[in-house]
């Protein structure tokens, strides 16, 4: 999937008024924002029919991890609270949908938002008792989260639901009669949907007042809450919107892949959703799908290069990421582009 | 348009026409290849059962070198999975639509395969001899393109059971597993082994996670448990310490530990040999390490194998020769199926194994499979250590069906 957009978030950009009249190629800043939107959509429309069903299959994973990495920017990024336990959000979705769809027959789709509600409070409910945790803390609390989840799946008191070390088997619902489209396509293009109203939710939410609160908490605790904001709360609540797209991500995934297992949702997967938020550019809402991509991509690559060596790779490029570019691809991406404007203006 | 161009343009249409067809039928296979699709966590937690898949393209390149089937090479694409079911689809499907594989071979693991099982069952895609002992893997009816190859846990844990209740009625069982599939799997065979008496023998159950770094707290649960029988289904890390330990607590139950860690190299000799004496296991091919079969023939053709095309492998590791076994039963699959290498048939011959000696399976036991049964590995030998080895213990089992209740 391509980038939505090409700019970090601005607060002002909303005001409608260009923050410079100056013009590049005939074309103010917010004119090009728009035609690299429109360019990239097109790009995404088009994409399924271009590719075979496997590559439309393996863009649709993309679109689901950026779901999940959004909201673990949402948190991480903009509120500055380190999550470890992604994997749980995105685990607890799967199996609310795996579970509606396998043992009580509810329409998949339906399923998408009650995972999405239940990893809501989950999330709510978790980030009030972790609400004291800063940093490292926060991020053991969460990391433990993460270690019990395939556990807790495998146990005999919930065996009965989840279908235990087994998994259970999805069955992925038929494409709408009335549209000419494979399977594969049909859920490329539900993924994306959900996608850009997620990206279209969260441009929104954190250039909004709530947005602003979560900022400032990250940037300073001691000076928000002096500034009246209850910072207890809007951490949780962060919390609580970051489960939800984990969730939503997760349960997309369970029907897209057609089965879930406790093995799906190691802590190894969170570190995958770390990595993809650092390489795609902490608190930069396109980044995320340039962080899905590499995060899907790479171990198919690091692969041809040498078979065992997927796991070190991801930490090289991570170490590298946080050094080279600490602002990840996104602000590398931004950085070229305003050299090439200054270029193109003298 | 005269009858000369007409005949040309026949035969170009009869060309395309046979090559689509024979494309269509036969795919992954041309006149000089045959393409063969794998999944392995060569990364990962499960790593160390990545050597099944270099062992096996061991073999594959040697039967490619001499001559290789029919006149065709095989082309073995391993790929890695981590040992995770969403990455297991991912390449799967990449084997299947994009490299076009002839069939799946041996992919790894009970989770991931279960993350494709009705893919390829529904894209009619032969999932042959999975690497997994669970028991979903034989069921011809309803998955007639999947089968398992090893005997499975659950009618191993049978065979320990039915074992029990003939020679200590009277015993009580502690048991120790690992918190999985696998380990589940064992229990439930023992339980159905047990019958009716599974209830009041098993006086204790005690488990652990992979990521534990000891047992021993569990070992001293159960002897305080009053047990005289131990059921050991541990995979060889802890399998080791379980045997040092019941022996350094001077408890000293009848000790049943599990094929899957019954390995001389890897379990016995790191535990202690005195420790091990009077183990009691079953096995269907031999472990390397065992000095009581290091000159039968068979045993001699592996070494041979080992040191020309696997030289890197460690050739005490048990893996590597299950590795070994499993491709030979490949192999001599394609090669039944002549020059008919399309889909259904390779399943048709899969299905119809009489009878087959592989090289380090003991003595007795045979590869058999029919349309109805997808067990290929069906018997075990069982098996006492005494001095430096594991000899028999009475005569071989059959455990493929639910007979043996």
């Amino acid at each position: 999937m391509p980038e939505v957009e090409n700019h970090a978030v601005h607060p002002d950009s909303k005001s409608g008024v260009p923050e410079s009249s100056s013009k590049t190629i005939g074309l103010t800043d917010v004119e090009w924002r728009r035609l690299a939107f429109v360019l990239s959509l097109s790009f995404a429309v088009i994409l399924p029919f271009v590719f075979e069903g496997f590559t439309t299959f393996q863009f649709t994973l993309a679109g689901i991890y950026a779901i999940a990495i959004l909201g673990l920017n949402l948190l991480s990024g903009f509120n500055g609270q380190i999550s470890l336990g992604h994997s749980t959000f995105y685990g607890i979705g799967a199996y609310t949908s795996a579970i509606m769809i396998n043992q009580l027959e509810v329409p998949a789709y339906w399923t998408i938002p009650a995972a999405a509600l239940i990893c809501l409070s989950f999330g709510f409910i978790f980030g009030l008792t972790v609400t004291r945790l800063e940093g490292l803390y926060l991020a053991l609390a969460t990391f433990a989260l993460a270690i019990a989840t395939p556990q807790i799946l495998k146990s005999k008191h919930v065996e009965q639901w989840t279908g235990g070390v087994q998994g259970l088997d999805v069955y992925k619902p038929d494409v709408p009669q009335a549209l000419p489209l494979e399977a594969d396509q049909w859920w490329y293009f539900v993924v994306l949907g959900i996608l850009l109203l997620m990206l279209w939710c969260t441009k929104n939410l954190v250039n909004s007042r709530s947005g602003r609160a979560m900022i400032a908490i990250r940037d300073n605790p001691i000076a928000a809450r002096s500034m009246g904001i209850n910072t207890s709360l809007y951490k949780a609540l962060t919390f609580g919107c970051s489960g939800l797209y984990a969730g939503t991500a997760g349960a997309l995934s369970a029907i897209v892949i057609e089965y879930v297992a406790p093995d799906s949702f190691t802590f190894v997967l969170s570190f995958f959703f770390l990595t993809g938020m650092v390489i795609g550019g902490m608190a930069s809402i396109p980044g995320v799908i340039f962080g899905a991509l590499f995060v899907l991509f790479l171990p198919n690559f690091a692969e041809d290069f040498s078979k065992n060596l997927a796991y070190a790779i991801f930490g090289i490029l991570l170490i590298a990421t946080v050094y080279a570019m600490p602002s990840g691809s996104a602000g590398l991406f931004s950085a070229i582009l305003t050299r090439l404007k200054q270029k193109l203006n003298q | 348009m005269n009858l000369w161009n007409r005949g040309i343009i026949c035969a170009i249409g009869f060309v395309t026409l046979t090559a689509a067809i024979s494309a269509a039928e036969m795919p992954g296979v041309t006149d000089k290849e045959i393409k063969i699709g794998n999944t392995m966590p060569y990364s990962g937690p499960a790593s160390a059962y990545g050597t099944i898949g270099k062992a096996i393209n061991a073999y594959f390149n040697k039967v490619n070198a001499e001559g290789g089937i029919n006149g065709r090479s095989i082309r073995f694409i391993s790929l890695d999975d981590g040992y995770s079911p969403p990455k297991t689809k991912e390449q799967i499907r990449k084997l299947v639509e994009k490299e076009k594989v002839l069939l799946v071979f041996q992919s790894l693991g009970t989770p991931t395969n279960a993350a494709v099982h009705s893919y390829l069952n529904k894209k009619r895609v032969p999932q042959l001899f999975v690497a997994t002992g669970a028991s979903k893997w034989s069921d011809p009816e309803n998955f007639p393109w999947t089968m398992g190859w090893q005997p499975n846990y659950q009618t191993e844990g049978q065979i320990y059971g039915s074992y029990i209740l003939k020679n200590h009625p009277d015993g009580k069982i502690g048991i120790l597993y690992q918190n999985d599939d696998y380990g589940k799997d064992y229990m439930i065979g023992l339980k159905k082994g047990l019958g009716d008496r599974s209830n009041s023998m098993i006086v204790a159950e005690e488990s652990y996670e992979t990521t534990s770094p000891t047992i021993d707290s569990q070992i001293i649960k159960l002897k305080a448990s009053g047990a005289n029988i131990f059921f050991n289904v541990t995979t060889p890390k802890f399998a080791a310490q379980a045997i040092k330990k019941i022996f350094d607590f001077n408890w000293k139950p009848v000790h049943f530990l599990n094929n899957v860690s019954a390995s001389v190299g890897a379990v016995l000799k790191p535990a202690g040999l005195e420790k091990s004496q009077g183990i009691i296991s079953v096995s269907y091919y031999m472990d390397p390490t065992d000095p009581h079969y290091q000159n039968t023939e068979g045993m001699k053709r592996w070494q041979k194998f080992m040191a020309d095309y696997f030289p890197e492998g460690n050739r005490k590791e048990s893996l590597n020769m299950y590795g070994y076994l499993v491709a030979q039963t490949m192999v001599h699959v394609l090669k039944k199926c002549g020059d008919n290498l399309t889909r259904e048939n390779v399943m048709k011959h899969a299905a119809n194994i009489r009878n087959l000696k592989l090289d380090t399976l003991y003595e007795g036991i045979e590869v058999n499979t029919s349309p109805s049964d997808f067990r290929p590995v069906e018997s075990m030998q069982p098996t006492v250590f005494k001095g430096e080895s594991f000899v028999p213990l009475g005569e071989i089992v059959k455990s493929g069906n639910d007979k043996i209740q």
